[in-house]
């Protein structure tokens, strides 16, 4: 059994019982290896005697989950409404700029920090009231 | 000295830990309380009763100072309730801060607040069951067992409870219909997938009084006959998920015999539908299902459920208490009952969670209590209801909140978040980004939503580009029916109406069905945004298409 095949498992039994346990053991699969790839699917299918296109259905439907793992750090930047009236469209060339290759700046659609926009989250941290500087901030010191 | 500080998510993204932590090494006791709700004010620091903010970690030694100072000195200037404060600068021309030791009750934009859904914001640390019960909690749900399921319904029903996600669907009606459904297993389920921008109350209930949304739940379990609830919340939430896990793990013995658990969301829009919301429980694709069945006759594994916004579940403890559904129904106005929390967003000076009667105005709302835009440049445009809500224009702003006025001017209320734009805000980019959206985050079943979405993008951008030539394919002379001209904006404005029209009525969901509000009354406030100088163009399509 390889380590992939042996977390995988550990993971599915962890969740043993549960009713709808999808959605709960990918969260874990991707937290745990950065990602769903096919063979997790494959793993997932098998323990949980689903087709592997039903597994690779719902993977391919949500934003969270992912086919491959991407090691940069990643910086979640609101560009809904409430952060469009708050100006976050235009500070989007320069956090590009800090960006770079070293970090992946992802679009989420609502924070929830609606009336202290711009808003941007890396991991569970999460930033308010962002200007040109403070975005560039977060960006730089995203790990 | 006890020294109050929230620990929110807006505040903490702000600095409130880091705040925290500098008053607690100066030896003071730090309790981490909800929020006010005066976002502007975030993050605030409270000390008896007197609240200093925003604050930042310069300001630690001066607000001791000020708090070890006699009390009063600084209290007489505040006249709770009155009007016109609103539109003063957090520091006034005389130097002085607008919240810097002055009674935080006291705030005309707190005192002038109905709350009962938020009457414990910024009064209760979120996870103590200790200032939850203290503060009337469990009331609700130790009465509803007493009185039981029937009468729990009636009074429900009696209170005038519409449901508080968007389609205002009478809560007591949906309960009634579990209830009387057989079925040996039923389910609550809480959609706490607040997708909408603008949109944070469920945030701030789930983060600042999870025991209330809890006892809702535990209480529409007795209701109906149910033992096992949902609470889907969605991944963006990260605070809010560890509050509930904290508070159902310190609470599991009270609401006994029912059980509850929370489940995460994975990043999509469409989720927030009750039936997508009900397959993505089950571990499918969030698509959405077809009704009927209406999902309280086969919902959650094909079993009878309830399923209801975190506001209509958070606002049950109340109405159950005794009295509650009298004072709740008699509130509002019509056939709106009761209190909506509305939520103050976007670019708007005093924005954050403003529970009130039905009846208010949008003028009251964005100029008297949030005191105009941030930038304060003249308000363009106000969305209301989220990405799928109308723009409404500054002439409209007399219209009182009220589901069915607002169904009236083509708009809707939606989950209560008001999006404020200044006059830099373009609104052709506004109505492409609704289509846009929608496309991004169609879970694909039907086709007007699916495909409308992609073609409504390209024809905004088409108008916006001032027509377009003839298209090669169409120009072949093979082609006898194609128009071998080119197009005019005009042309392709009565296209989009058109498109609007079909995504409205043929798509299976709220995704689907309403974009066309943003994009049709963006095109019809502000036309000069489509076509620059050419306004009246628009008005004639328009026109044609009414008549």
């Amino acid at each position: 059994m390889t380590t992939k095949e042996q977390r995988v498992a550990e993971i599915v039994a962890g969740h043993e019982g549960r009713e709808g346990p999808l959605l709960p053991i990918l969260h874990d699969v991707q937290a745990e290896l950065g990602c769903v790839d096919g063979e997790s699917e494959a793993l997932i299918a098998k323990a949980l005697n689903l087709s592997r296109a039903d597994v690779h259905g719902v993977v391919s439907f949500y934003h969270d989950f992912h086919d491959h793992a991407d090691a940069r750090p990643e910086v979640q930047i609101c560009r809904a409404e409430a952060c469009q009236a708050r100006g976050i469209e235009a500070l989007m060339a320069d956090a590009e700029k800090a960006a770079g290759e070293r970090v992946r700046l992802t679009t989420v659609y609502c924070l929830g920090l609606c009336s202290a926009g711009p808003a941007a989250r890396t991991r569970d941290r999460l930033h308010a009231r962002l200007d040109a500087g403070g975005l560039a901030q977060v960006i730089e010191a995203a790990r | 000295m006890i020294v109050r500080i929230s620990d929110d998510a807006l505040a903490r993204a702000l600095g409130a830990d880091e705040l925290a932590e500098a008053f607690a090494r100066k030896g003071h006791e730090v309790q981490r309380t909800s929020s006010w709700g005066m976002h502007w004010l975030e993050p605030l620091v409270e000390i008896d009763g007197r609240g200093f903010g925003p604050a930042t970690l310069d300001d630690v030694d001066a607000i001791l100072g000020l708090a070890l100072s006699p009390s009063g000195e600084r209290e007489e200037p505040r006249s709770g309730g009155g009007r016109g404060e609103q539109g003063d600068d957090p520091i006034s021309p005389s130097g002085e801060r607008e919240m810097w030791g002055h009674r935080v009750e006291d705030h005309p934009f707190i005192a002038r607040q109905q709350r009962l859904t938020f009457a414990r914001a910024g009064k209760t640390r979120p996870t103590s069951l200790e200032d939850y019960e203290a503060s009337g909690g469990w009331a609700g749900l130790r009465r509803a067992r007493t009185i039981g399921g029937a009468q729990v319904v009636e009074e429900l029903i009696q209170s005038g409870l519409r449901g508080r996600g968007g389609a205002g669907f009478p809560a007591g009606i949906k309960w009634r219909t579990v209830a009387g459904t057989p079925g040996d297993q039923k389910y609550i389920v809480c959609n706490a997938d607040e997708g909408d921008s603008g949109t944070f109350a469920d945030r701030m209930v789930m983060e600042g009084d999870p025991y209330q949304l809890i006892e809702g739940m535990a209480i529409a379990g007795a209701a109906v006959g149910a033992d096992q609830g949902y609470i889907y919340v969605r991944s963006e939430y990260p605070d809010a998920i560890r509050k509930l896990e904290q508070a159902l793990a310190l609470c599991k013995a009270l609401i006994h015999p029912f059980r509850c658990e929370v489940r995460v969301g994975a990043g999509a829009y469409v989720c927030g539908e009750e039936t997508s919301l009900l397959n993505s429980l089950e571990g499918k694709r969030g698509e959405v299902r077809a009704k009927p069945p209406l999902p309280a006759i086969e919902g959650l594994f094909g079993k009878p459920t309830v399923v209801n916004n975190v506001l209509t579940l958070a606002a049950v403890p109340h109405i159950l208490a005794e009295g509650g559904s009298a004072q709740y129904g008699a509130l509002g106005i019509e056939r709106s009952k009761g209190t909506m929390p509305i939520q103050l967003a976007g670019n708007i000076k005093h924005g954050g969670l403003y529970e009130t009667a039905f009846g208010v105005t949008l003028r009251e709302l964005i100029h008297d209590i949030g005191g105009g835009t941030e930038s304060g440049r003249p308000v363009k445009a106000v969305q209301v209801g989220g990405p799928l809500g109308a723009y409404l224009h500054p002439d409209q702003f007399d219209i009182r909140f009220d589901y069915e006025e607002y169904t009236a001017a083509d708009a809707l209320i939606g989950h209560g978040g008001i999006t404020v734009f200044d006059d830099t805000a373009d609104m052709g980019h506004m109505a492409r980004f609704a289509m846009e959206f929608c496309a991004a985050e169609s879970c694909g079943k039907c086709t007007p939503c699916r495909i409308g979405a992609v073609r409504g993008v390209e024809i905004i951008d088409r108008i916006r580009a001032g027509g377009r030539k003839a298209d090669a394919v169409e120009a072949l002379s093979v082609m006898h029916n194609a128009p071998k001209s080119d197009r005019l904006p005009e042309q392709e404005i009565a296209l989009l109406t058109d498109l609007c029209e079909t995504m409205k009525w043929g798509s299976l969901c709220a995704l689907g069905g309403f974009t066309p509000y943003p994009v049709m009354s963006a095109l019809r406030n502000w036309p000069e945004d489509f076509m620059p100088g050419r306004e009246g163009a628009v008005q004639a399509v328009l026109d044609r298409n009414e008549a």
